[in-house]
């Protein structure tokens, strides 16, 4: 889906101080249909609660005061965690499931073309702008190169790293036998032991908040800097681009 | 010994006349509601199997295994040793030494193809052709190595012999492995802890007596009837943990109500083991009982995750020596601050280009 919006904007005309109505033609690209933008959020809050809770599962909270009959925080923070890791997991299945039956750029974040030449081009072209190097940056439709191997690098890898051990550690509590035991138990050997799938799980932890960090912050320059909009295409799924100019 | 005891044998040297036996296996196969007829075939069956020889090797080890397992109290220990097992060689054991004792060993090998039970404590050093540790004037890799290979199962006792344990620490001079390393044709039972459970020593050894096979493992070789739930599981403090109440100093309050240990370093929550049901000495006591966290000694490579006494671990890989959160803020220190820089060239950037855009 395409459109065109046409966006009036006054322009101070420097010669006689007067101001002048200038017409420029926006174009709009839908990207990202519904199901991949409510799980983009869905993702944001559970993986949010997901760091939260599992610091405080590594690092816990002062003692609580009275009978343990009273009190049941770790146990709370343990089931936050457990739930939102179900529902990071849930949606990351969907998601895929969407990149298989949704638009071309659902598959983006899937498959960086590391084989083709052209785009590792653009990686560098895209390196050249963040490095202040290029005065311009292309214009993309969906991710640009250097995005999408970020995405799939820190993300898309991070999260199925956390997602295996996350269930590995999880079948330790479910049981042997239990499903999670059968499906990710393997991982714990192949660690060396629990202890070591519990580090690393962490270590996972830090690079999903680098990640995040890295994304925030590169979603907001974008937005500000690139040829088309960023934050607001998440939230209604329609790229706006603010010039008419090619590439 | 020339000829192995069978169990009649043994009732017999303990001074059971043969009227009390035969009553005995009347009044097993009544008890076990099986015909009168069973019983000469209960009889047979005691007199003719033999108990089965045991052969305990000693490699580069403590002696803690075999300390730990002449405590056990259920079985006691004598039961096992002098009635349900032929234990033919056990070096630290045995009265016989020196030629002698390598004898009975070789004859044991010999007279019992295939049948006899292997149980190793320690474990072989491989570096300098193994000459870090020698038995009878020879490597114990090879003696290890020649009596493994007509072995029907071998037990690993103990942390050394089923995952390395403190000899094989880094950065591990005599390399030291753990015996499943060298032996790969045969079915090893890994009964890890330094020093495993008395009873569960027993306790494995017995079932594999009384059922005539390996009891069922999980994935990594440990019986699955004591290793299969974490000290955590069971522990009688997980109300605490639940709680959010923790031990945050030694001697606090907390240290004085017998509050979780997590945040002093336990590895009850990754450690499989069964102090906290079976626990030591006739069931007195376990570690965190004594109001001291598991120190993981049941678990690969306990020795070299970093402090007993941290919750977060170290990792030693790549030349580091940092646990996860040390590394994790670093990084994302690191990268706040570079988005910072960058943040800021772009702001001066655009205000620079500004006027040549319009």
């Amino acid at each position: 889906m395409t459109s065109t919006v046409e966006k009036k904007e006054l322009v101070d005309n420097h010669r006689d101080g007067t101001k002048k109505e200038l017409v420029r033609k926006q174009t709009a690209v839908y990207v990202y249909e519904a199901p991949l933008r409510l799980w983009h959020w869905v993702t944001v809050l559970s993986v949010l609660t997901l760091c939260v809770t599992g610091y405080f599962i590594g690092v816990p909270l002062p003692t609580q005061p009275g009978e343990a009959s009273e009190n049941f925080l770790m146990g709370y923070i343990r089931f936050a965690h457990f739930t939102a890791g179900y529902v990071v997991t849930i949606a990351f299945i969907g998601r895929i499931y969407w990149a298989i039956v949704g638009n071309s750029h659902a598959r983006e974040l899937f498959y960086p073309k590391v084989f083709r030449k052209a785009w590792w081009k653009e990686v560098w072209h895209e390196i050249r702008w963040y490095s202040f190097i290029e005065k311009t940056p292309k214009k993309y439709v969906g991710h640009n190169p250097l995005a999408q191997l970020g995405m799939f690098v820190l993300f898309v890898l991070g999260i199925i790293f956390m997602i295996v051990t996350g269930f590995a550690l999880y079948s330790e509590g479910l049981g042997q036998g239990s499903w999670a035991d059968v499906m990710f138990g393997w991982v714990i050997p192949l660690f060396g032991q629990s202890q070591d799938v519990h580090t690393w799980h962490r270590v996972g932890m830090w690079w999903i908040i680098t990640f995040i960090m890295i994304h925030v912050y590169v979603a907001i320059r974008e937005d500000i800097m690139s040829r088309q909009s960023l934050i607001s295409t998440m939230i209604s799924g329609w790229r706006m681009f603010k010039d008419d100019k090619p590439d | 010994m020339s000829q192995l005891e069978t169990f009649y044998n043994v009732m017999r040297r303990q001074g059971i006349t043969r009227r009390s036996f035969l009553k005995y296996c009347s009044l097993t196969a009544a008890a076990l509601g099986l015909g009168p007829a069973f019983a000469p075939r209960i009889a047979h069956a005691m007199e003719t199997k033999e108990r089965t020889p045991v052969l305990w090797l000693h490699g580069l080890e403590c002696t803690c295994c075999s300390e730990s397992f002449i405590r056990s109290a259920h079985p006691l220990v004598k039961d096992v040793v002098l009635s349900m097992i032929s234990l033919d060689y056990d070096d630290t054991l045995m009265a016989s030494a020196g030629h002698q004792a390598e004898a009975i060993l070789e004859e044991t090998i010999q007279k019992y193809k295939g049948k006899y039970i292997l149980a190793v404590e320690g474990n072989p050093p491989l570096n300098e052709d193994g000459m870090f540790c020698i038995v009878g004037g020879k490597p114990f890799l090879d003696q290890l190595k020649h009596a493994a290979k007509d072995a029907a199962a071998i037990i690993a006792w103990g942390s050394c012999a089923s995952w390395g344990c403190v000899q094989a620490a880094k950065p591990n001079p005599t390399q030291a492995v753990p015996i499943h390393k060298v032996i790969k044709d045969k079915p090893i039972i890994k009964v890890p802890g330094c020093p495993p459970i008395a009873e569960v020593m027993t306790g494995v050894i017995t079932y594999m007596l009384t059922f005539g096979r390996v009891p069922e493992l999980d994935r990594q070789g440990r019986p699955k009837m004591f290793y299969s739930q974490r000290i955590h599981d069971k522990c009688y403090r997980r109300p605490h943990f639940d709680a959010g109440q923790f031990v945050e100093q030694w001697d606090d309050e907390g240290a004085r109500k017998g509050y979780c240990l997590y945040k002093v370093g336990c590895k009850g929550p990754t450690t499989y083991n069964a102090c906290s049901t079976v626990r030591w000495n006739e069931g007195t006591s376990f570690p965190i009982q004594a109001g001291h966290g598991c120190i993981g000694c049941s678990e690969d490579g306990f020795w070299d995750k970093g402090s007993f006494y941290d919750r977060l671990t170290d990792i030693k890989q790549f030349g580091i020596e940092k646990n996860a959160d040390e590394i994790g803020m670093t990084v994302a220190g690191g990268v706040g601050a570079a988005i910072a820089a960058h943040a800021a060239a772009s702001a001066v950037k655009r205000a620079q280009h500004k006027g040549e855009q319009e």
